[in-house]
């Protein structure tokens, strides 16, 4: 089964994936920084998961070796405990509190 | 042929997460999640990881994203909460992100890309990663059960019903 993979290492550098995945982090980050709704920003960390993966399944594939794409199975799991967690204690603070701007998350503050 | 693809691709995903980012709605912002996730799972089979490709649709456009907007509805969050319109933490974090993709990018020119490997076109299936998975990241693999074990624990634990103390 021959299929298209050669073709992809002649003609897109690995460079344009690393740029690509950089770029994404780089738009979660800016979301992470910027937003105040506290599920925006979760999603946004989504986001920046997911420019990791790409980049860990691009270079796993360019230098022919599985560990990258096992790398991102566990990263996807990890991912998935993360977001049940971490959607329970929004759920919380809201019960608590009646909002979701992360700026009135602070009754923690010593 | 295949450069395009990629390129209309990248093009796409990028639109589509800084969309993510600057919607002023929760569920158009979950929405274009699911989209990105979409698109980078395009870019997966553009990869030939088909394994990863079938695992990206279901664990995130499938499971997380149902989770996300199951949580927007039941809090029902179909308001603005941003009040104040200041553009200053924007510009603030754009230049910042910028800074960061600069770094990342110079120091990345410097850096020496082999280029010289064989490739096999069955490395991202599943017969491939199931044996390098339960052969040599088998511990690995056992303590990501064990992860999930705790995160069921706390988030029944986050979830009971609790009475709420009145610091007041």
């Amino acid at each position: 089964m021959e299929t298209a993979s050669p073709e992809i290492f002649s003609s897109i550098p690995l460079t344009h994936y690393i740029l690509l995945s950089t770029t994404l982090f780089v738009i979660g980050l800016i979301g992470v920084m910027v937003r105040k709704n506290i599920i925006i920003v979760f999603m946004c960390i989504e986001i920046m998961l997911n420019a990791a993966n790409l980049m860990l399944t691009a270079t796993s594939v360019y230098y022919n070796n599985p560990g990258g794409q096992i790398m991102v199975f566990f990263t996807m799991t990890v991912a998935a405990a993360e977001v049940a967690v971490g959607l329970a204690i929004i759920v919380m603070a809201f019960k608590n509190l009646n909002t979701t701007n992360i700026d009135l998350f602070n009754k923690l503050k010593g | 042929m295949i450069d395009k693809v990629f390129y209309f691709l990248s093009i796409a995903t990028v639109i589509s997460a800084t969309l993510v980012v600057v919607s002023k709605h929760p569920i158009k912002s979950v929405l274009f999640l699911v989209l990105t996730f979409f698109l980078i799972s395009a870019h997966y089979v553009l990869l030939n990881a088909q394994f990863l490709a079938m695992v990206n649709i279901v664990v995130y456009a499938g499971a997380i994203m149902v989770l996300f907007l199951f949580v927007i509805m039941f809090l029902n969050l179909n308001k603005e909460i941003e009040q104040h319109k200041s553009l200053i933490p924007w510009f603030i974090a754009i230049i910042s992100g910028g800074c960061f993709l600069l770094i990342t990018m110079s120091a990345l020119s410097k850096t020496e890309l082999i280029s010289s490997v064989e490739h096999s076109s069955s490395l991202g299936l599943v017969e491939n990663l199931g044996n390098v998975l339960y052969k040599e990241y088998l511990l690995p693999m056992e303590l990501s059960a064990v992860l999930f074990l705790i995160a069921m624990a706390g988030v029944v634990l986050l979830s009971r019903k609790e009475k709420i103390v009145d610091t007041k």
